[in-house]
């Protein structure tokens, strides 16, 4: 795994022999309940994408569908620290994370399955799940065109004094997009409690990051002097604990940061896209979930805790697998939308003229 | 009736709503301390402080989703483009962003931001800074778009669009700051989107037009008048939501119509309307629908060049009388 | 470089041409040489080529609409070459309507010349009246003309037009348009139902009153040839000689019928109504000649020759075709009556669509009937004499009457004359045939 990088200087007990697994915890204040409430989300969330795989293959979802598929910690480790009232915005892998937030999985299925009971009434699909209620504002599916809507989220913050923050993911791709930089620029001159998370699986679709990027992910704050941390994102439990770190300093009025969450994807970009092939190797993806896969470190250091037993982990898979397999039901049995629902949502609010140009529109 | 100008109807629209509702706030370039570069903004630092009237870098994508990331969370931000012609930078923020969130939330997100600045053809800006932009916007389902043409509708219309629900683009004339009209004295004077207004009235030819061209319509329409033919003008106000029925009455009354608009005529905004005559009306039409545009061609600097690219109030009598057979 | 394609002169005393069809279509290629056309001469249907290569680019004169020689009629250029110049001068519309025929006029002014240089020599036309000829059609057309309408018949109208006139019950066809290329407008249908220009579409009469005709090429020579060598009516005559026999049976027959009511019924009673029951059928014959069209009717308004002291007149008796003999009877014995008295007003003794002179009262076995302008036709009767006559290989004797008939002939030819005439003696000889 790639080195852990820090800017600011941050605990990091990492001394010359590997810790116990009671250590880690330890060090990350994390407790037993908690450790394994993060095992159990990430489980959830690997269970929740591999089901959606196999629907994808058959069909019941269409179109774009991207699975966080080995970047689980990301998604617990950022999120889960964070109070109900803080806001996440994302781009478009972000089934996982609308769970992790609050999100019924059901709803989350049934929109990929582009039903009634979807998070957005089957009008959204698996790039645009949205969570009003829990402060899940959305995924976006232009590279980086959620950035600038997070430092906006951020400024309603501010503007309204209140003491929550935003977090707003994006891939490692979005940070070469004017967007990124306008955002980050916009929430450094006004102090905004923003963090900005780049989920960094090293490619941009095809492409690696470095083919394209003449600086580092993490460097891409400083010219607007925005604090910078590189954090092992397969470890849930350090991702856990900086997030719930950077989250206080920011409620606390200290400005945006910006995180380099250095996680890996094993699938492809999409459902249509390749694992691996002209732009990565077979063997560099295998290596990486034989040593980097967030599940198993976190069980390894569970096991070594005492903490978890195989039986227990066991217990938990099938208390999980179930979960998804509800959602996967819910999201079958629900009604597709009728035609009425077509022109539901465009507008918020009717006005004197006509807003529809349409002749099936006029016909209704 | 006070008589001011279009500036100032503008900023009294704006000072009135953000006196009434603390959760509209202002961003733009050079809207505070600068007083905005038009001057839309005058005084507004001053009354209500640099939290609600707010400078921003010459940044369009960002602050138009910043703006945009503020109205999902709550407030109802109105972002100035010192130009519609630097929206463009922005426009992925106004079309995917702002136009889109309340469809693909299936509801969760409304969207009330107001995107406001000038746009169309100023005087020798060449074609980088001299263009009407609405079409952009009215062929996008979820954006409303409002072209204030006089001082009273400017003030009505802004107040309006920052009540709505919706993201409104709201493009005011560039030429049209200074100009001085009769605006009601009553400070909640709010006109309805959606509600065209027949600015004068005649039976034998509907000139059909929004923004600034409704002066050049007016203009038409008093030469025409020596020639003893009456013209409808009829002011669209916003061109979405459009006001149908307005439009099918004046066809319905004169028969034949004139279609007068800034921007150009592939796809555009007379585009439209003519295709719903033809489909709504067609039984009332007693001539083909004619438009009158920009030249199709970018805006060209020389002045004389530029004169043959605007149209004319010369081009729409002619159009006029060629749907007259005269 | 684009090449204009001409109106050209296809035979030596062409002065215009009707289009009638486009054998390429805006778009096609072409190549020096190909028939693009095909044109209506005075003389005959005639091919029209492309005097150079390159894509058919716009069409100028629709099918159906006439343009002068020398007129540009279309152009062919290169597929992206800006042919706007050509369209400039080109004939506007077509459709043979009288804005074309207008701006055809100008343009022969000038077009010929272009046309002689462009093509090396081709024949310049004769085009010694062409200016003025085309335009007083024009003119005279305007306010008459029927509805234009397209290569495919579909009348010209704009859509409120079309609802206004369904409206009123009138046919958008026999209304004449106003607007571009004849369009039919809504003042053409404002002014139709105001002047009731037009009979409406379901009257009670069977039929509209008339129907307009274009002048073709041909029928354009004919009228100029025949005006040029007799003078303005070009009049020709058909004699043909008619048993009578069964109609004073007939008329025994009637007059047995009204004698009670004291009325009774003459030979020209029924010479007039069978006049106007054939006339009904043979509405070529029933018109009159306008520049540029003729106009058929087919309501028949028959003039009846009346002497009186100081001269002639002919009272009308209106719609003959739908009146019985005994209407007819007594409306002309009473029109007759007050004619002898001078007083008939204008609207009586004008009108008409053919006239009847019988001069058979005075002995006259035969004679000819000046026609009375802008009719077409007109009957001279003689009286019914008992004469000997060949039938069916015997000779018998039997009451005959002598018919002729004068034509205007730039309207009616002689076989039409002749068919009509034919009609005439056989419902005169058998009388039911009236009543078919």
């Amino acid at each position: 795994m790639a080195e852990t990088k820090t800017r600011k200087k941050k605990g990091n007990a990492k001394g010359g022999g590997k810790p116990s697994g009671a250590a880690l915890l330890e060090q990350h204040g994390v407790d037993e309940a908690l450790a394994l409430d993060l095992l159990r989300e990430m489980l959830l969330y690997r269970r929740f994408e591999e089901n959606a795989e196999e629907a994808y293959a058959i069909g019941k979802i269409g179109g774009f569908c991207h699975v966080h598929i080995g970047q689980e910690a990301a998604a617990a480790g950022a999120i889960k620290p964070l109070r109900d009232d803080d806001y996440v915005v994302t781009a478009y892998r972000e089934h996982t994370q609308a769970i992790a937030k609050g999100v019924d999985p059901k709803a989350v299925m049934a929109e990929l399955y582009g039903r009634t009971d979807g998070s957005s009434r089957g009008k959204g699909g698996s790039m645009h799940i949205y969570g009003a209620e829990c402060r899940f504002m959305g995924g976006h599916g232009i590279v980086g065109g959620q950035v600038p809507l997070g430092a906006g989220i951020a400024w309603k913050i501010r503007y309204k004094e209140e003491d929550s923050v935003v977090v707003c993911f994006m891939g490692d791709a979005a940070v070469n997009q004017g967007a990124f930089h306008e955002a980050m620029n916009l929430a450094a001159i006004w102090s905004l409690p923003a963090i900005f998370v780049v989920e960094n699986n090293e490619y941009g679709m095809g492409t690696h990051f470095k083919r394209v990027s003449a600086t580092e992910v993490v460097d891409r704050s400083a010219s607007y002097d925005i604090p910078a941390i590189s954090v092992n994102g397969q470890d849930v439990l350090e991702t856990y604990a900086r997030f719930r770190d950077l989250a206080e300093e920011v409620r606390g009025g200290g400005g945006p940061r910006f995180v380099d969450l250095q996680t890996y994807r094993f699938r492809g970009h999409s459902m249509s896209d390749p694992v691996s092939g002209t732009y990565r190797s077979a063997e560099e993806v295998e290596e990486r979930k034989e040593n980097g896969d967030p599940i198993t470190l976190l069980r390894g250091t569970l096991f070594d805790a005492g903490i978890l037993d195989q039986d227990g982990l066991e217990e938990i898979d099938g208390e999980v697998r179930g979960l998804v397999e509800e959602a996967a039901d819910f999201a079958d049995a629900s009604p597709k939308p009728g035609p009425e629902e077509l022109y539901e949502h465009v507008w918020a609010q009717e006005n004197h003229g006509r807003l529809f140009f349409d002749r099936r529109e006029q016909a209704r | 009736m006070a008589v001011m100008t279009y500036r100032e109807a503008l900023n009294e629209a704006l000072a009135e709503e953000m006196e009434r509702d603390p959760d509209i706030f202002l961003m733009g370039e050079e809207v505070a301390e600068y007083e905005g570069a038009y001057k839309v903004t005058k005084g507004l630092l001053d009354t209500f402080g640099d939290r609600r009237v707010v400078d921003s870098p010459i940044s369009e994508l960002g602050f138009a989703g910043l703006g945009v990331g503020a109205a999902m969370a709550g407030l109802r931000p109105v972002i100035e483009f010192m130009t519609f012609n630097f929206a463009f930078l922005a426009i992925d923020q106004v079309i995917n962003g702002a136009s889109k969130m309340h469809y693909m939330s299936a509801g969760q997100f409304p969207m009330p931001i107001v995107f406001r600045g000038p746009t169309g053809a100023a005087l020798q800006l060449s074609a980088q800074h001299s263009q009407a932009c609405e079409t952009y916007y009215t062929h996008a389902p979820g954006c409303k778009v409002v072209t204030p043409g006089t001082a009273a509708d400017a003030k009505g219309l802004l107040k309006a669009s920052i009540r709505d629900d919706d993201p409104v683009a709201f493009m005011e004339g560039e030429l049209l700051y200074n100009l001085k009209g009769e605006v009601p004295d009553d400070d909640d004077f709010v006109i309805p989107l959606g509600v065209a207004d027949l600015k004068r009235e005649g039976s034998d030819v509907s000139i059909i037009t929004h923004g600034k061209m409704v002066h050049v319509a007016l203009q038409a329409a008093a030469t025409l008048e020596k020639d003893g033919i009456e013209a409808d003008v009829l002011d669209l106000r916003t061109i979405r939501p459009l006001d149908v029925d307005a439009i099918l009455d004046t066809v319905a009354k004169t028969n034949r119509a004139v279609y007068v608009e800034e921007g150009w005529p592939y796809a555009g905004t007379g585009a439209q309307i003519t295709t719903l005559i033809q489909e709504e009306a067609f039984d009332h039409l007693d001539a083909p629908l004619l438009r009158v545009s920009q030249a199709d061609v970018p805006m060209p600097y020389a002045k004389n060049l530029e004169n043959l690219a605007k149209p004319s109030a010369d081009r729409v009598v002619d159009a006029c009388n060629r749907v007259l057979y005269r | 470089m684009a090449t204009k394609v001409h109106m050209e002169a296809l035979s030596p005393t062409m002065e215009e041409g009707q289009l009638v069809r486009w054998l390429k279509s805006e778009g096609d290629e072409v190549s020096n040489g190909d028939i693009i056309a095909e044109i209506e001469t005075d003389k005959a249907t005639m091919e029209l080529v492309a005097r150079g290569d390159g894509v058919l680019r716009k069409i100028f004169l629709e099918e159906g609409g006439t343009a002068p020689v020398g007129a540009v009629i279309a152009a062919i250029g290169g597929a992206d070459e800006d042919v706007s110049e050509i369209e400039g001068e080109a004939v506007s519309g077509g459709g043979g309507a009288s804005e074309a025929a207008a701006d055809g006029a100008s343009e022969a002014d000038e077009a010929p010349g272009e046309v002689a240089d462009e093509e090396d020599g081709a024949a310049a036309p004769a085009a010694a009246e062409a200016p003025e000829a085309p335009k007083k059609s024009a003119e005279a057309a305007a306010p008459d003309s029927s509805a234009a309408r397209t290569s495919s018949g579909r009348v010209k109208a704009s859509p409120v037009a079309r609802r206004l006139a369904e409206e009123a019950g009138l046919d958008i066809g026999r209304i004449p348009g106003s607007g571009p290329g004849g369009r039919v407008v809504k003042r053409d249908i404002e002014e139709a139902r105001e002047k009731g220009v037009a009979a409406p579409a379901t009257a009670a009469q069977a039929g509209p009153e008339y129907e307009d005709v274009p002048v073709s090429q041909m029928r354009k020579t004919i009228a100029k040839r025949l005006v040029t060598s007799i003078g303005p009516v070009p009049t020709f005559y058909l004699t043909i000689d008619v048993d009578m026999g069964r109609v004073l049976e007939a008329r025994r027959s009637v007059n047995g019928m009204l004698e009670d009511e004291g009325r009774k019924v003459s030979i020209n009673d029924f010479v007039l109504k069978a006049t106007a029951a054939s006339l009904a059928r043979h509405p070529e014959c029933n018109a009159q000649w306008h520049d540029g069209f003729i106009r058929r009717y087919n309501a028949v308004h028959l003039g009846v020759a009346v002497a009186i002291d100081d001269g002639l007149i002919t009272p009308v008796v209106r719609n003959a075709h739908l009146k019985g003999i005994a209407d007819i009877s007594e409306e002309v014995r009473e029109l007759a009556g007050r004619a002898r008295d001078k007083q008939l007003q204008p609207d009586e003794y004008t009108g008409a669509t053919f006239s009847v002179s019988n001069l058979g009262m005075f002995g006259i076995h035969e004679f000819t009937a000046i026609i009375n302008p802008p009719e077409a036709g007109i009957l001279a009767v003689g009286g019914v004499e008992e004469t000997p006559v060949a039938v069916d290989g015997e000779v018998v004797v039997r009451p005959r009457m002598r018919v002729t008939m004068s034509c205007d002939h730039r309207v009616i030819d002689g076989a039409q004359g002749s068919r009509y005439l034919q009609t005439l003696k056989h419902m005169l000889e058998e009388p039911a045939a009236i009543l078919v």
